[in-house]
């Protein structure tokens, strides 16, 4: 650290594009994202070696296993045949070609499963952040509003509750009582048996619906989403709501906020305009955290619901010891992990322009 | 003689959030501990009529092949409660001395070690957990084990960022410099005063903890047929969903137990939090839910 007055005042002429803040911070990102993958890669590898199984049985069937040329060329493929150590390294190599090896379940590449699992998966996280923000944003303000009084410990025993109810029983519940004694909600999976899914452009059955214009088809995916969204949004209300309780009251001592009031403005507008924004940091920041925790929770209701993505995926490939299915998982929520995180960051800059990356 | 800095916990103890809390929470443990003298049908034994109703005989009904679900549901609670408060303990003991660690020697032994946290952390807890239970092989003991991998991190996290903190006090250093070893410094400057925040982060993960076991077993990974573990009766009743009361009755046990932990919980953590500076930094160093990064790292 020199303390040179010429180079330590800021300067856009001097610096190039190899040396700017932000080059250096996304190729440092990048680095230490790398890393993290191949750890994720080991960790799982290291994991799904624990217990041996016949995977080559397995993964080409009964039949093609009783071919040798088959059985070889497979073996050759994978390296199989090598020790472990050379095992992984195979599997990195297929990996950087794009090939994550073929699922044992159901047979099929693996990164061809993942992509119909992955936006499955994502369509519920989505939306069921944007409910809970909704209910998270306005329970949390009103609590801090409300700072010590009757509603403050509503709200605060309501989130308490989200924590605290067992997912999957909430699923069942639901389940039960909407889709099979009062008939209002759809049941199981992402469609209605009699409709085909939408030709494939995002994978979001909603989206691919409107962008091919049927409508029928738009109102049953959203249908099919409503109860699994409700009952994942429950625990991420109650992750919110405590953040953004904590963060509006921080914001609500601030003197913009108390300048606001003075000078008149209504009520709507200073919690819209001055609180909101000034907590919207915080906010990001756990809704990049509860993105993590729903892919956890994804998986306990993505089982009552026979949602095909990837918590289904995953639990079906790990039960069966499907090492390049478990890998191909573990692969996926690790770059979807860093995404997130990447994008809190770069949304940071946006929304402070105080704060710099690098 | 040197100062230590305690952080006041008593007061927590009055308000109506943590008195119902400790409540529950001491009901259950009283149920899990008692409930083989008084429940009226051995937990297994298949004695009554199939799928009977709520009743006056069987208070909360009979499952699928006869059993009284009141009686596997007290008996549940002696299978989970002591195995969610052996998890957290054991995670709790890991978590906190590689974490102290970290943070007092810092340098490599602080980088490899975050570096493995950052590494477990990457995982969704639950699906990282299923793939250990999984390849360990199905049962109770593994599920424990790979809930036990998952949940270490949290205290090491919290410990590293509070000891980071401390180490700089002056009692701390006068404690060097009288000649204190590292292990001395840690057990007897340290450790005492980061105990307030990791037993409020303890506290809430026994409900995590509970919600992980009993997932688990609900996937089929965890307790075995016939225990009568809460998450796999819930489980079983997918098969009969006429009979709701299976199924519910279960779900409200893991609901009330969790919860009473959560009460308890968040209401040590508000009162670590307004007092003095000391006492709001370690309130900021306890995640809002285990397992995740702390409202210091995640804002800061």
């Amino acid at each position: 650290m020199t303390l040179d007055k010429t180079d330590a005042r800021p300067s856009r002429r001097s610096s190039t594009a190899a040396k700017s803040p932000l080059a250096s911070y996304l190729l440092r990102r990048l680095g230490s994202s790398v890393l993290l993958l191949l750890g994720v890669t080991i960790v799982t590898f290291a994991l799904t070696n624990l217990v041996p199984g016949d995977p080559i049985t397995a993964a080409l069937g009964e039949g093609a296993s009783n071919n040798p040329a088959t059985v070889a060329a497979y073996v050759e493929r994978y390296g199989l045949d090598q020790p472990l150590p050379v095992q992984y390294l195979t599997y990195l190599s297929n990996l950087l070609q794009g090939d994550l090896g073929r699922s044992l379940t159901t047979g099929r590449a693996v990164t061809a499963d993942l992509a119909v699992a992955v936006p499955a998966t994502i369509e519920i996280a989505i939306g069921a952040i944007l409910v809970s923000l909704l209910v998270s944003v306005t329970l949390g303000t009103l609590a801090a509003y409300r700072r010590g009084l009757v509603t403050d410990q509503v709200v605060r025993v309501v989130s308490l509750v989200g924590l605290s109810v067992p997912t999957f029983w909430l699923a069942l519940v639901a389940f039960n009582l909407f889709f099979l004694q009062l008939g209002i909600a759809p049941g199981s999976g992402r469609l209605s048996p009699q409709l085909s899914p939408p030709p494939t452009v995002t994978g979001f059955y909603t989206l691919d619906f409107l962008l091919n214009g049927d409508s029928v088809g738009f109102v049953d995916a959203m249908a099919h989403l409503a109860l699994p969204v409700f009952v994942l949004s429950l625990f991420t209300v109650g992750l919110l709501t405590r953040f953004i309780r904590t963060s509006v009251l921080e914001v609500l001592d601030q003197d913009y906020v108390r300048a606001a009031r003075a000078k008149g403005l209504s009520g709507t507008r200073v919690v819209l305009d001055y609180v909101l924004r000034g907590a919207s940091l915080p906010i990001l920041t756990v809704v990049g955290i509860a993105f993590g925790s729903l892919l956890s929770g994804t998986v306990l209701v993505e089982a009552v619901f026979a949602w095909p993505g990837l918590g289904t995926y995953a639990y079906n490939s790990a039960t069966s010891l499907d090492l390049p299915g478990v890998m191909g998982v573990g692969l996926v929520v690790g770059v979807i992990y860093l995404l997130v995180n990447f994008v809190v960051d770069l949304l940071y800059g946006f929304l402070d322009p105080r704060v710099r990356l690098g | 003689m040197i100062r230590r800095r305690r952080i006041p916990i008593p007061r927590a103890w009055l308000t109506p959030l943590a008195v119902i809390g400790v409540v529950i929470a001491l009901a259950w443990v009283l149920i899990a501990v008692t409930a083989p003298l008084w429940i009226p049908y051995a937990p297994n034994a298949q004695v009554l009529p199939r799928l009977q109703p709520p009743g006056i005989d069987t208070l909360m009904g009979t499952d699928s092949v006869g059993r009284d679900v009141f009686s596997r549901l007290m008996t549940g609670a002696s299978v989970t409660i002591p195995l969610a408060l052996t998890l957290v303990a054991v995670s709790l003991t890991i978590g906190t001395t590689l974490g102290a660690v970290a943070g007092y020697f810092g340098g490599w032994v602080d980088e490899v070690l975050m570096r493995i946290t950052d590494l477990v952390m990457a995982f969704p807890t639950v699906i990282l957990a299923m793939v250990i239970a999984a390849s360990l092989g199905p049962s109770l003991f593994n599920a424990v084990l790979a809930a036990i991998v998952v949940s270490w991190p949290a205290y090491a996290r919290v410990s590293r960022s509070l000891v980071l903190s401390l180490r700089q006090q002056n009692y701390v250093i006068a404690g060097r410099l009288l000649g204190f070893s590292p292990v001395r410094s840690l057990l007897t400057d340290i450790l005492p005063n980061i105990a307030g925040p990791v037993v409020v982060l303890a506290t809430l993960d026994v409900g995590t903890a509970i919600l992980l076991l009993s997932g688990l077993s609900f996937l089929g990974l965890g307790a075995q047929p016939p225990t009568a573990e809460w998450g796999s009766m819930i489980s079983s009743a997918i098969q009969n969903f006429d009979a709701w009361w299976i199924g519910v009755f279960p779900g409200l046990a893991i609901l009330t137990v969790v919860l009473a932990f959560n009460f308890i919980g968040d209401s040590l953590r508000d009162i670590l939090d307004p007092v003095s500076g000391g006492a709001r930094e370690a309130a900021a160093a306890i995640p809002v839910v285990p397992g995740q990064p702390t409202a210091r790292e995640a804002v800061v």
